[in-house]
C-alpha cells in the first residue's frame, strides 16, 4: 500500500482550484504554484520507481471500491508526464508573458496533468473515463487559448472528432458492462478469460480502437492532429504531442489490449497495419509542410506509428522498442515544439520560407533544435536512433520483412524531411526582417538545453534505463491477462 | 445603443418572487438529504442553480449579479472543489484517501454517513456555482456579440466546466 | 431489442447529423444526440424489469431488497457521462460564440483558415 498514488491525482488537481482562488489577490500566483506542484510530481514519480501496488480508494476492495494500479507501465508513462510536464511549465513561465489570463493557463494546465496521471493510475473503465474527459476537456481549451482564428477553428475540430471518439469509448464501456456486468478491468479480464469467444467483445475492442486510436492519432483518425498541435501554444504543443497522445491514446490502448483482452494475432495485425500507415502517411505529409509546428505534428504522427507497430508485435524485443521509442518521442518530439516555440517567439513566424541563418542569432536554440532533428532522424548516438534500430531488429526477427523494410524507408523519409528544415532554419541568409531578433530568454533557453541533454543521455545510458524502468513496463504487457491476480491479489 | 428593459414583464417578475425561494429551499433538501433518498450534490446543485438563473432571466443580468457577481460564483466554485478535495485528503488520518473516517451514527438519521453528507454539501456548492458562472459566462459573451462596445478582448479563455471529476 | 434498435437509430442519426450538416450549432446538435443514444443505451442496459431503487429505506426487507434492486452502477456512470457532456456543450457553444464573432458565420464551409 502507497499513500503517493492519490497524490498524483490530487496534488495537480488541488493546485489547480488553489492558482484559481489566490489569481483573484495575486495575479502571478500561477508560476510558484504550477512549478512547485510539478516538482512535487517529478519526486513522487521518481519515488515509485520500480514499485508496484494496489490502492484501494477508501478502503473498498476490488471490484466494488475505486482501485489505482501501479505498476511498471504506469510508472513508465507518470515519469514520462511529470519531467515533460516539469520542462514545459518551465519554458512557458517567459513564454506566455505574451498571452493574457495566465492563471487560467496554469489551471488548466494543471487539470490536463491531473487529468493523464488519473488515466495512467486508474484500474476501472469509470475513472478511466472520467479522467480522459478531464485531460481532453482541459486540452481543447488550451488548445483554444490564443483565441484566434485558427485556434478556436482547430479546437473546434478537435473538440468535434475527440468528442465522437469519447462517445464510442463510451459505447465500448457499455456493452462491456452488459456483458460482464462489471466496470473493474481486471474483473473485466477475469470474467471474459472465463466466456467462451463471442462477437460483443470483439465489438468492444473495435469501438475502442475506434476511439482510443483517434485520441492516439493513428491514422485513419489524424486529421485533428495536425490542426491542433500546432495551434495551440508551445508547451501546449509540446504537452499534446509528447506526452498527450500517449498516455490517453496509446497507453490505454496497450493496457486494454495486452492486459484486459489479451493479445490476439488479428488484433496484432490490426494495430500494425494501423501504425504501418501512420508511419508512411504522416511521414509523406510533413514533406510539403512549410508550417514548421505543423510538420512536427505530421511527423509525430509517423513517429506514434513506430511505437505501435513495435508494441504489437508482441515480442519482448519488439515491446521494449516500442516502450523506449514512446519516451525517446516524448523528450524529443517536447524539445523540438519548445524550439519552434522558442524560434516563433524571436522570429514571429513559423513559415520556413520566411526563415534563415538563424543559427548566428539564436545559437543557443538553434543548437538544441538540431539535437532533437538528428535524434528523430535517427542518428548514433543520439536516442531516436536506439530505438527504431530496435524496434526494425525485432520486426525482421519475427520475420516482417516488409514493414521493417517500411520502417527503415520512413526513417530516411525522416531524414530528408529535416534536412529541408535545417536548410532553411540553419543556413542560407537571414531576412531584412529578422536581423534585428534576439536569443530568447534565459529560462526558455534552460528548459531547451536540458531536455537535449535528457536526449543525449538517455542514447548513452540505454542500458541503466532498461534496467529501471523499461524492463518492468515490459514485464507487466508480457505478463497480459496475468494482470488479474496482481490486482485481486493483494 | 437603446435602452435594454431590466428583466421581464410584472407577472414573471412577481411569480419569480413567490418561486424562486422554494425552488432553492428544494435545492437545498435535496442536497442535505442526498445520503439518505434520491438526490444529493449534484441533483440538488442544478436545482439551486436553477434558481439563481431563474432570478437573473426574470429581473435581468444586473438584479442577479448584484446578488450572486460571477467573481463570487467562481471563488466558490473553486473553494468547494477544494473542500471536497480536503475531506479526500482528511480519509488519510484514517490510512485511506477518501475513507468514511467520521462515525456513521445510526442509519436513516440526517447526521450520519461519516463524511458523505459534507462531500454532498461540497458538491453541491460546487455544480451550482459552477453552472451558474457557465450561465453568466456565456450570457456577457452574447452580451458582448451584440453590443457594438467590445469591453476589452479581457480575459482570452472561457473557463472549462471542470465538473466531471467531483461527482460521486 | 426494438429499443436497442431504436437506440442504434438514434445515434446513426446523430451520426448523419454531425457528418452531414455544415452549421456549427447542427454538428453541435448532432454530437449531443449521439452522446444521450450511448447514455440510453447504458441505461437500458442497467433496466430490470419491476426492480427498485438501489436506495434502503427504512424497514424494508433486506432478502427482498437484494433480490429486487437494479444495480446503481450504469446509473453512476451515465450521470457521470451527461455531467461531462454538459462540460463539453458548454466549451463547444463558447467556442463556437467566439468563432462567430471571428468569421461571422456558422458555416463550417467558410471557416477555413487551416489547409494542407
Amino acid at each position: 500500500m502507497n499513500h503517493i498514488l492519490p497524490l498524483f491525482v490530487a496534488v495537480p488537481l488541488g493546485t489547480a482550484f488553489i492558482i484559481l482562488i489566490l489569481a483573484k489577490v495575486w495575479r502571478k500566483a500561477g508560476v510558484p504554484f504550477a512549478l512547485l506542484t510539478s516538482i512535487c510530481l517529478v519526486i513522487f514519480s521518481v519515488s515509485v520507481i520500480g514499485q508496484a501496488s494496489i490502492y484501494r480508494m477508501g478502503n473498498w476492495p476490488p471490484p466494488w471500491g475505486i482501485v489505482l494500479v501501479l505498476d511498471g507501465l504506469s510508472t513508465l508513462l507518470l515519469l514520462t508526464i511529470s519531467v515533460i510536464s516539469f520542462f514545459a511549465l518551465l519554458f512557458s513561465i517567459r513564454y506566455m508573458d505574451r498571452y493574457t489570463a495566465k492563471p487560467k493557463f496554469y489551471a488548466l494546465f494543471m487539470l490536463l496533468v491531473a487529468g493523464m496521471n488519473g488515466v495512467v493510475l486508474s484500474g476501472d473503465f469509470f475513472n478511466l473515463f472520467v479522467f480522459l474527459e478531464i485531460a481532453s476537456i482541459a486540452s481543447y481549451a488550451l488548445v483554444a487559448f490564443g483565441c484566434e482564428e485558427e485556434e478556436l477553428e482547430a479546437s473546434f475540430k478537435y473538440l468535434i472528432l475527440s468528442g465522437v471518439a469519447s462517445t464510442f469509448i463510451l459505447l465500448g464501456i457499455a456493452i462491456l458492462y452488459s456483458l460482464t456486468g462489471t466496470l473493474n478491468m481486471a474483473d473485466v479480464a477475469r470474467t471474459i478469460g472465463n466466456m467462451p469467444a463471442n462477437n460483443a467483445v470483439l465489438f468492444a475492442i473495435s469501438m475502442f480502437l475506434m476511439g482510443f486510436g483517434l485520441k492516439a492519432a493513428l491514422v485513419p483518425f489524424h486529421p485533428w492532429l495536425p490542426d491542433a498541435h500546432p495551434a495551440a501554444p508551445a508547451p501546449i504543443s509540446a504537452m499534446l504531442s509528447g506526452v498527450l497522445i500517449k498516455a490517453l491514446g496509446m497507453y490505454v490502448l496497450i493496457r486494454l489490449i495486452f492486459n484486459v483482452f489479451g493479445l490476439s494475432p488479428f488484433l496484432s495485425s490490426v494495430l500494425m497495419i494501423l501504425g504501418g500507415l501512420s508511419m508512411v502517411v504522416g511521414g509523406l505529409l510533413a514533406i510539403g509542410q512549410d508550417d514548421l509546428k505543423r510538420l512536427l505534428a505530421y511527423s509525430s504522427i509517423s513517429q506514434i506509428g513506430y511505437v505501435a507497430v513495435g508494441l504489437a508485435l508482441g515480442t519482448p524485443l519488439g515491446i521494449m522498442g516500442g516502450l523506449f521509442h514512446l519516451i525517446n518521442h516524448a523528450t524529443f518530439k517536447s524539445l523540438l515544439f519548445l524550439s519552434a516555440g522558442a524560434i516563433e517567439y524571436s522570429t514571429d513566424t513559423r513559415k520556413l520560407s520566411k526563415m534563415g541563418g538563424l543559427s548566428n542569432r539564436l545559437p543557443v536554440t538553434t543548437t538544441s533544435a538540431a539535437i532533437g532533428f538528428l535524434s528523430i532522424s535517427g542518428i548514433p548516438p543520439l536516442n531516436g536512433f536506439w530505438s527504431k534500430l530496435i524496434i526494425i531488429i525485432a520486426l525482421v526477427q519475427a520475420g516482417h520483412y516488409i514493414l521493417a523494410s517500411v520502417a527503415v524507408l520512413v526513417s530516411f523519409l525522416t531524414i530528408l524531411y529535416f534536412m529541408r528544415v535545417q536548410r532553411h532554419l540553419f543556413f542560407g541568409d537571414l531576412p531584412a526582417k529578422l536581423a534585428k531578433i534576439t536569443e530568447v530568454p534565459y529560462l526558455m533557453r534552460v528548459s531547451l538545453v536540458l531536455l537535449a541533454i535528457m536526449c543525449l543521455a538517455m542514447g548513452l545510458l540505454y542500458p541503466f534505463l532498461s534496467g529501471t524502468i523499461l524492463d518492468p513496463a515490459r514485464d507487466v504487457i508480457l505478463e497480459g491477462t496475468a494482470y488479474v491476480h496482481r490486482v485481486f491479489g493483494v | 445603443m437603446t435602452q435594454e428593459p431590466e428583466g421581464m414583464t410584472l407577472i414573471v417578475k412577481s411569480i419569480g418572487r413567490l418561486v424562486i425561494n422554494f425552488i432553492m429551499l428544494f435545492g437545498i433538501y435535496i442536497i442535505l438529504y442526498g445520503h439518505l433518498s434520491p438526490g444529493g450534490g449534484f441533483p440538488g446543485g442544478v436545482i439551486v442553480a436553477t434558481a439563481f438563473i431563474l432570478l437573473m432571466l426574470s429581473f435581468g443580468r444586473k438584479t442577479a449579479l448584484r446578488k450572486f457577481g460571477d467573481t463570487t460564483a467562481s471563488l466558490l466554485d473553486n473553494f468547494a472543489a477544494l473542500s471536497f478535495l480536503t475531506i479526500g485528503f482528511l480519509g488519510l488520518i484514517g490510512g485511506y484517501f477518501f475513507l468514511n473516517f467520521i462515525d456513521r451514527g445510526i442509519p436513516f438519521q440526517l447526521f450520519s454517513a461519516g463524511t458523505i453528507p459534507l462531500a454532498n454539501i461540497a458538491i453541491g456548492l460546487k455544480v451550482s456555482a459552477c453552472l451558474y458562472a457557465v450561465f453568466v459566462a456565456l450570457a456577457i459573451f452574447g452580451k458582448v456579440l451584440a453590443g457594438p462596445e467590445q469591453d476589452g478582448v479581457g480575459p482570452a479563455e472561457e473557463k472549462p466546466t471542470d465538473s466531471g471529476e467531483h461527482r460521486r | 431489442m426494438i429499443v436497442y434498435l431504436l437506440c442504434s437509430f438514434l445515434f446513426v442519426l446523430g451520426l448523419y447529423c454531425l457528418v452531414a450538416k455544415k452549421n456549427i450549432i447542427k454538428k453541435i446538435i448532432g454530437i449531443i444526440t449521439m452522446e444521450y443514444s450511448v447514455n440510453l443505451f447504458l441505461v437500458l442496459v442497467g433496466y430490470r424489469a419491476r426492480g427498485i431503487a438501489p436506495i434502503l429505506s427504512k424497514g424494508a426487507d433486506k432478502a427482498e431488497f437484494i433480490a429486487k434492486s437494479v444495480d446503481p452502477l450504469p446509473q453512476a456512470l451515465v450521470l457521470t457521462a451527461i455531467v461531462i457532456g454538459l462540460g463539453t456543450i458548454a466549451l463547444m457553444v463558447a467556442i463556437c460564440i467566439r468563432l462567430y464573432e471571428r468569421y461571422g458565420t456558422f458555416d463550417m464551409t467558410e471557416i477555413r483558415r487551416l489547409r494542407g
